[in-house]
């Protein structure tokens, strides 16, 4: 513990990441670059998101980490026991009980209150990176609303494929001015991004990206007025262990027969509900 | 009446060459303009410097603004031109694939404009870019098609419908007929002659096919080594030219 400073990070390093945060959260959906730094762990291993919580811990706070909605993932493990290691915070898998939250491919089932910070792990920021490969004509078509391109690419998926056809890290519009990545959640999880009492932080390591939605930010996901978006999943189907028909669920192989179920992807919201002895419907 | 462009004094260099110089004419709401001359005179260089492409050296291109008039285009912020070029202007390329996004379908490059104002219904989209595709005489059939599977002449019609959809005031062309082979040259000459004529269409037309010009423009500039000959209404200066390099210009077609 003594080897390294509070969150591992020094400190002018965590003062170039806060600034950077700060410039983020004054511009929603707003992709400022930083310097990343080397973290004691391989790009794609979420070390934006590291980033960001070590500039955001204090000892006074609760952490939670989860990999596509479960805290006892391999990475998820490994990035809360680097946490409890370097900067001795209390840890927990309740959502409810955190004051930080690094996610990956996530957003938690238990509607998150005031006063959290949910850090999102960034594979890719730019959203118009695969219709538009060069950074620099990117940044100016963020500069000048010039967003025409990624209507085309929804109106492509629905001329293809009858629907926009796009399962994860589904565009969205950040108070009506910048398009923003979500990061591959599922499109299921985007309504959450929506005024949500949080405030949400986005680090893409290898890119070196910061954006943010303070609390309460406007979020829309892109679509046709007669192709509105929904947040749907597969239909009819519940949990398994909890019984719940509105959270979002993993199919998961139970055995060598080939035999499958569906589960909740986030455990808290599962185990919590297995607990108080409810295999019903959610509220 | 206000001119819909008014180009003063234009000169734009290449280092210590000269791309075009002193360029002064006015576009009046419905005309179209030619501009003919051999290769290297100049003609793309004019063009782009007034589609805002290219930054001239000196001179004014001033544009009859919706809202506010004329307003000098070199004076704008890269936003305002931007914002012009994607509605009030439009630019259709020699060649279809400077102009054309490739891997797009037929109906989603027709639709991109309409998109980049604001257009958010899909079926309004998609039965405006069939109609645009009726209008310049593609099967709607391959409205899903993407332009990589089309011929030379249809892709350019496909720019044509691409850059007309959202009812431009200014239309842009650069050789529009060129690279093409003479029969479907002659289809897209027909076809540009009826766009024009019907929707009352203002336009500036780079060209050294003075059949092109012949057929569309109402007015020509005839243009040497970056300089402006010679202009005038174009059957007087096609069928009286004064300027000894016309003279040859035309001859030298006649011989054709
Ligand atoms: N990017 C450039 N750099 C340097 N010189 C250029 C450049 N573009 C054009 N020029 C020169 O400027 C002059 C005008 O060229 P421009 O392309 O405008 O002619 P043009 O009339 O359009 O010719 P063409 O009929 O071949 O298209 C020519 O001498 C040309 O070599
Ligand atoms: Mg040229
Ligand atoms: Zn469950």
């Amino acid at each position: 513990m003594t080897a390294y400073n509070f969150a591992y990070l020094d400190e002018a390093t965590k003062r170039m990441l806060r600034r950077a945060i700060l410039k983020a959260v004054a511009i929603p959906g707003y992709q400022v670059p930083f310097s990343s730094r080397e973290m004691p762990m391989p790009y794609g291993w979420g070390t934006g998101g590291v980033q960001v919580t070590a500039a955001c811990l204090v000892p006074e706070d609760t952490l939670k980490v989860i990999d596509q909605g479960a805290d006892d993932t391999t990475n998820a493990v490994s990035i809360r026991k680097f946490f409890q290691r370097v900067a001795d915070v209390a840890v927990t898998e309740r959502t409810a009980q955190a004051s930080i939250i690094q996610t990956r491919h996530r957003i938690p089932e238990t509607p998150l209150i005031a006063g959290q910070i949910l850090v999102f792990q960034v594979p890719i920021p730019e959203p118009l990176r695969f219709l538009e490969p060069r950074e620099v004509e990117t940044r100016v078509m963020h500069a000048l609303e010039d967003y025409g391109l990624m209507q085309v690419r929804l109106y492509e998926d629905i001329a293809r494929h009858g629907e926009i056809a796009r399962a994860y890290a589904y565009p969205v519009r950040v108070e009506g001015r910048y398009i923003m990545d979500p990061s591959p959640i599922p499109k299921f999880d985007n309504p959450k991004l929506n005024n949500s009492p949080a405030l949400q932080l986005f680090g893409a390591g290898r890119e070196c990206r910061i954006y943010a939605l303070p609390p309460f930010t406007r979020v829309e996901s892109l679509d046709f007025d007669d192709y509105p978006f929904s947040a749907t999943k597969a239909a009819g189907q519940s949990c398994a262990l909890c019984g719940s028909t509105v959270s979002y669920l993993d199919e998961v192989i139970t055995d060598d027969a080939g035999g499958r179920m569906f589960v909740c992807s986030d455990t808290d919201y599962c185990a919590a509900r297995v607990a108080a002895g409810s295999t019903e419907d959610a509220a | 009446m206000t001119p819909l462009l008014q180009v003063e004094n234009l000169s734009k260099h290449y280092g210590a060459h000269l791309g075009c110089g002193d360029v002064s004419f006015a576009l009046w709401p419905g005309e179209v303009m030619g501009i003919v001359g051999e290769s290297g005179s100049g003609k793309s260089t004019l063009l782009n410097c007034l589609a805002g492409h290219l930054r001239p050296d000196a001179g004014r291109v001033l544009f009859d603004t919706r809202e506010d008039g004329p307003r000098d285009i070199l004076g704008m912020t890269e936003a305002e031109r931007r914002w012009l070029a994607r509605t009030d202007w439009a630019f259709v390329h020699q060649n279809p694939r400077d102009g054309l996004r490739m891997n797009v379908s037929a109906g989603g490059n027709v639709g991109e404009r309409l998109m980049a104002v604001g257009a958010r219904h899909y079926g309004d989209i998609r039965a405006q870019a069939s109609d645009w595709l009726e209008r310049v005489e593609i099967d709607v059939g391959r409205l899903d098609d993407r332009p990589r599977a089309f011929s030379g002449g249809m892709q350019q019609r496909l720019q044509i419908a691409r850059n007309l959809v959202t009812g431009p005031r200014l239309v842009f062309m650069d050789e529009p007929t060129g690279g093409l082979d003479v029969s479907v040259q002659a289809r897209l000459l027909d076809l540009l002659r009826g766009l024009v004529r019907r929707l009352g269409l203002s336009a500036v037309i780079v060209t050294h096919d003075l059949a092109v010009v012949r057929l569309l423009a109402d007015r020509l500039m005839v243009m040497k080594d970056g300089r402006v000959v010679e202009q005038g209404l174009t059957d007087q200066v096609l069928d009286d030219p004064q300027h000894a390099y016309t003279q040859l210009l035309v001859s030298s077609v006649l011989q054709v």
